[in-house]
């Protein structure tokens, strides 16, 4: 495992970047006051990534260590692209939440602590022994404990609320003293609060009093201990309109502009699943852009009835996770052979079977490319990050349209639920790719409902419209016709003709995101270890190593130069969230030695391991390339707790029981 | 049903060029028949009507209508359907499916598409039997059914479509079988009813399950065994002999004698459709010591789920424009100019 470094930027006057974890019960709001601070950072200018990790019960009990909520936020002056491989600073809400994530902090960190919370019946619950804010196993640490409990109700009092009602403003407490920490202005989470509690301004008050007296308590204690203020400059951003945003916004988003710019309305057809509800949670409520969705019975009827719609002339589109995605194989097949456009997206979770349903994992490339009955050839896209995930669910609508085939797009639990900073782009910006129905006869006096264009695909043919009649199915067609056909020599054309269009779809040829386009090594990543991989190459290049960095969007087809490219590298490495896959597709595709880097912990690569597998190919040990990283209990998600879709918010605070379904979802309300 | 314009066709305008494949004397024919029979009477057109099915002899039937159609996957017709109607309201669809196909594996989903009341017709051909499988017993097949993969027979309670239809929140059960004269009666309420429609309709598969039916089925001594209900009319069978009564003591049906056609002094029943626990009765009635209830059993319509779809995106889009460039720019956002960021 690669080593920490020591020191840490809260040393320096003006550090490039800073790791902060909040952590708390899954009742103190920790999601929340993440989500805000995200909102204040990005407001300060900073390049972020966050890492939001609830616990996968709904409710767990109080206090104890499975019941732990945690949300890690990377920000800095420079590119961010993960959410930090280990904190700096941690926000320990109460003994459990030390206890979970202790380990992650790097040594010589911060640790504030509610010490109201670190109670006898806590230290139990948390399985301490004795208190560790007192008994000196924290000596490597810097400890800044006090009784956040005992400020906030007295910050509260002059409103009137009860010990318990006035305990749950302590998360915003908190939150006013990280943004005293980091030198961030109030008003912006006064008037968010101030919208929030329109309709009950008691509480609003309440919430800025606690807010404020966090942040006042910072300014004005002038603790000579580890707290200080400090400093993060703006990084140099393109100038323009931003936001934050989470992959399973940016799906959603990608999903409405897709259907928009092919001038079409869209169903979305869904089932419950996490980490994939989001996507429904989101597109439900963007009804004025002709957006249909239907929560179905199961997987296979959420899938069907997406098919039913593109046949009757919509876009359909219908999303899942792993296990869901299995169900929906055979309707998938049903698509490919009546060559019906319709986008699935699959966020990935651990596997197999129900596996980790809130942890991320990229184990569904086989399931993508291969995973149907017959010869089922399938466009398979991979988003890199919450934004790119914008434009890949356009890029899926565009080729399901244009090729009249389904088209998977895949992005996973990472990239579901993490936030970053992104570019509002220009909607006019993106060329349209209006669809054509068919309206009249197109081979003389002749419906041929087979007969393909230019790109190999059928003509999009809506029921409804005179003198087009015809019936198509699952079962083997006539080539031109669609009539039933099983006959030896149709079959085969058919067969090579599915194949032809697939392989054939337009694919950007493949660029290299870091480095030259030849050397001694390639690392060569798909979907969300776009952000490691390119931190780890960009070290390895600044040490002098001769290493650059491949990112692949589109693993299916594959970019016709990609196998060119990587044969002008003496080694490839592929790094996945899953045993080897990809590479598996490389090897075969292009008779390249690709060597798999495989991490299966459910947790994300860190940098640091990145780095330490990229040296391995520059220290002259023959065969020392490649393996399996182990879990890392410095990251999250961490073994007591997971990462949810949301979809039940963090019990948020103070007067907000009833929060809207979806509300707080992601990373908690950044985008009400 | 939907068909604002009635178009002028005839039966042969629905047949289509493709081959039959059906097993000669299959009950299938005749339904096809009546189907080809019924749509012109009903002023159907066939540009905008669509055979939806899912897999099983029965689902063969798209094939072999001159309309709109899509043969879909095992079990899953009734969910392309809904999506089918979501996106288009218009189209006027008409489900296959069978006792194999709807009851067994698509079980689920002709469960959900009834309780949601998605407006379509809903024809389930009940033979007792996978037939394009070769014979094996299916889940309407009675106890004791000897079939390859029941070799010593069926040991399974037999599932009771109309019951399950019923049960699931339909609001229209019909039935009817293949060769009836009636049937085109049954599918044309059915396609007057607003909503999903179901009609279980008696198909003999002449290879695997024959005469099956025959019981009640059989022209000879079928006015003793059909009771053919009709709204507003007496329940009475067996050329006006014998009729359904209620007995109040066990709340349930019973047989009762008919004298001098005097229907009112033996208590027999006057059919109502719109009675949903009159129709529960019917639909639970054995047959055996009861004749078999054909024709429409339950017609209550209620409001169907499409329109409600469509009711809420408009509502819910109401005073909203469609901006993308507003949607993607919504929430909490900043301008960057330069390298200083200002909140907006």
């Amino acid at each position: 495992m690669a080593t920490q470094a020591a020191d840490t930027p809260l040393e320096a006057e003006n550090p490039d970047a800073v790791v902060v974890r909040f952590a708390g019960d899954s009742g103190d709001g920790m999601q929340l006051t993440g989500g805000q601070f995200t909102l204040s950072t990005a407001l300060a200018g900073n390049d972020l990534a966050t890492f939001p990790d609830f616990p996968a019960e709904i409710r767990a009990p109080q206090g104890t260590l499975f019941g732990v909520s945690a949300f890690q936020i990377n920000f800095g002056s420079r590119q961010i692209n993960t959410a930090g491989d280990a904190p700096d600073v941690l926000v320990a809400m109460n003994p459990a939440a030390l206890k979970v994530n202790l380990a992650a902090l790097k040594p010589g960190g911060l640790i504030i602590a509610d010490i109201g919370e670190f109670t006898k019946r806590n230290l139990d619950k948390a399985k301490y022994e004795s208190n560790p804010l007192e008994d000196g196993s924290l000596a490597k640490y810097d400890l800044l404990a006090f009784d956040i409990s005992a400020l906030t109700v007295e910050a509260v009092k002059p409103f009137g609320l009860g010990n318990k009602d006035a305990l749950r403003s302590k998360n915003m407490w908190t939150l006013g003293l990280a943004l005293w920490m980091f030198d961030r202005p109030r008003e912006p989470l006064h008037e968010w609060l101030r919208a929030k509690f329109k309709t009950k301004p008691d509480i609003a008050n309440a919430n800025i009093a606690a807010l404020d007296a966090g942040h006042a308590y910072g300014e004005t204690a002038e603790l000579s201990g580890p707290l200080k203020q400090l400093h993060i400059a703006p990084v140099e951003s393109a100038p323009g309109l931003y936001r934050t945003i989470t992959g399973a916004e940016a799906v959603s988003l990608g999903l409405v502009a897709g259907a928009q710019l092919a001038e079409l309305p869209m169903f979305f057809g869904g089932y419950p699943i996490t980490p994939a509800s989001a996507i429904l949670h989101h597109l439900t409520r963007l009804k004025e852009f002709g957006v249909t969705t239907f929560q179905a019975e199961d997987e296979i009827a959420a899938i069907c009835a997406a098919i039913g719609a593109s046949y009757a002339g919509q876009l359909g589109v219908t999303s899942s996770s792993g296990p869901g995605i299995a169900l929906k194989g055979e309707a998938m097949g049903l698509a490919i052979m009546t060559e019906l456009p319709l986008v699935i997206v699959n966020s990935q979770r651990g596997g197999p079977s129900t596996g980790l349903p809130t942890k991320t994992e990229q184990s569904d490339l086989y399931q993508a490319v291969y995973g149907r009955n017959g010869d089922a050839p399938m466009p398979v896209i991979a988003a890199r990050s919450p934004s790119d995930a914008f434009e890949c669910a356009i890029e899926a609508c565009r080729i399901a349209v244009q090729y009249m085939t389904p088209v998977m797009l895949l992005t996973d639990g990472y990239i579901a639920n993490a936030a970053e900073p992104w570019k509002v782009p220009d909607p006019a910006s993106y060329e349209k790719f209006p669809v054509q129905f068919l309206t009249e006869k197109n081979d003389g006096d002749q419906l041929l409902p087979y007969k393909r264009d230019a790109k190999g695909a059928r003509p999009w043919i809506k029921p409804g419209t005179p003198g087009l009649l015809h019936r198509i199915g699952g079962i083997e067609k006539h080539e031109l016709t669609g009539n039933i056909d099983y006959s030896p020599d149709n079959h085969q054309r058919m067969t090579d003709a599915r194949k032809a269009k697939v392989e054939d779809v337009a694919v950007p040829d493949q660029e290299v995101a870091l480095g030259e386009a030849t050397g001694k090594l390639a690392v060569v990543g798909w979907g969300s270890t776009y952000g490691p991989i390119h931190q780890a190459v960009g070290r390895a290049r600044r040490k002098g190593l001769d290493v650059s960095h491949i990112h692949v969007r589109h693993i299916w087809p594959l970019p016709a130069n990609l196998g060119a490219l990587l044969k002008g590298f003496d080694k490839v490495l592929v790094p996945e969230m899953n045993t080897g896959q990809f590479k598996t597709v490389l090897r075969d595709q292009f008779l390249v030695d690709a060597e798999p880097l495989t991490k299966t912990s459910g947790q994300p690569f860190q940098i640091a391991e990145l780095e330490e597998a990229i040296g391995k190919y520059f220290d002259g040990i023959p065969g020392n390339e490649g393996g399996e990283v182990p879990a890392n209990e410095q990251q999250l998600p961490i073994s007591e707790s997971g990462h949810d879709d949301g979809t039940y918010p963090d019990a948020p605070f103070h007067g907000d029981d009833a929060a809207l379904p979806g509300e707080g979802s992601d990373t908690g309300a950044v985008n009400q | 049903m939907n068909a604002p314009v009635k178009i002028e066709t005839t039966l042969k305008d629905w047949e289509t060029d493709q081959e039959v494949r059906w097993c000669p004397g299959c009950g299938d024919y005749a339904i096809l028949k009546a189907v080809q029979r019924t749509l012109p009477q009903l002023g159907a057109d066939p540009a905008n009507t669509v055979f939806i099915s899912g897999i099983g002899c029965s689902s063969r039937f798209p094939y072999y209508m001159e309309s709109y159609g899509f043969h879909t996957i095992h079990g899953r017709a009734p969910a392309v359907a809904t999506g089918v109607k979501l996106a288009n309201p218009d189209l006027d669809i008409w489900l296959v499916t069978g006792d194999g196909d709807g009851l067994s594996i698509g079980g689920n989903h002709l469960m959900h598409v009834l309780r949601r009341n998605v407006n379509m017709q809903i024809m389930l051909f009940n033979n007792e039997i996978y037939g394009l499988t070769k014979g094996q017993y299916s889940p309407t097949s009675r106890e004791g059914t000897k079939s390859p993969s029941t070799p010593l027979g069926s040991y399974d309670h037999p599932a009771r479509p109309a019951a399950f239809a019923l049960g699931s929140g339909a609001r229209f059960v019909g039935r009817g079988f293949d060769v009836s004269k009636n049937l085109p009666d049954v599918l044309k309420a059915a396609h007057a009813h607003q909503g999903a429609a179901f009609i279980e309709i008696f198909q003999n598969c002449i290879v695997y399950n024959k005469d099956v039916f025959n019981d009640f089925a059989a022209p000879k001594g079928a006015e003793d065994r059909q009771l053919w209900l009709e709204n507003g009319a007496p329940m009475l069978f067996a050329g006006g002999t014998r009729g359904i009564a209620l007995d109040r003591d066990r709340l349930e049906l019973k047989v009762v004698d008919v004298v001098d056609g005097d229907w009112q002094a033996a208590e027999v029943l006057v059919h109502d459709v719109t009675n949903r626990s009159i129709a529960h009765m019917l639909v639970e009635m054995p047959f055996g010591p009861f004749p078999m209830a054909l024709g429409v059993l339950y017609d209550d319509p209620r409001p169907t789920f499409e329109t409600a779809v469509i009711e809420e995106r408009a509502k819910a889009s109401e005073g909203k424009t469609a901006d993308l460039a507003k949607l993607l720019g919504q929430g909490q956002t900043w301008t960057v100019s330069g390298t200083a960021a200002d909140p907006v």
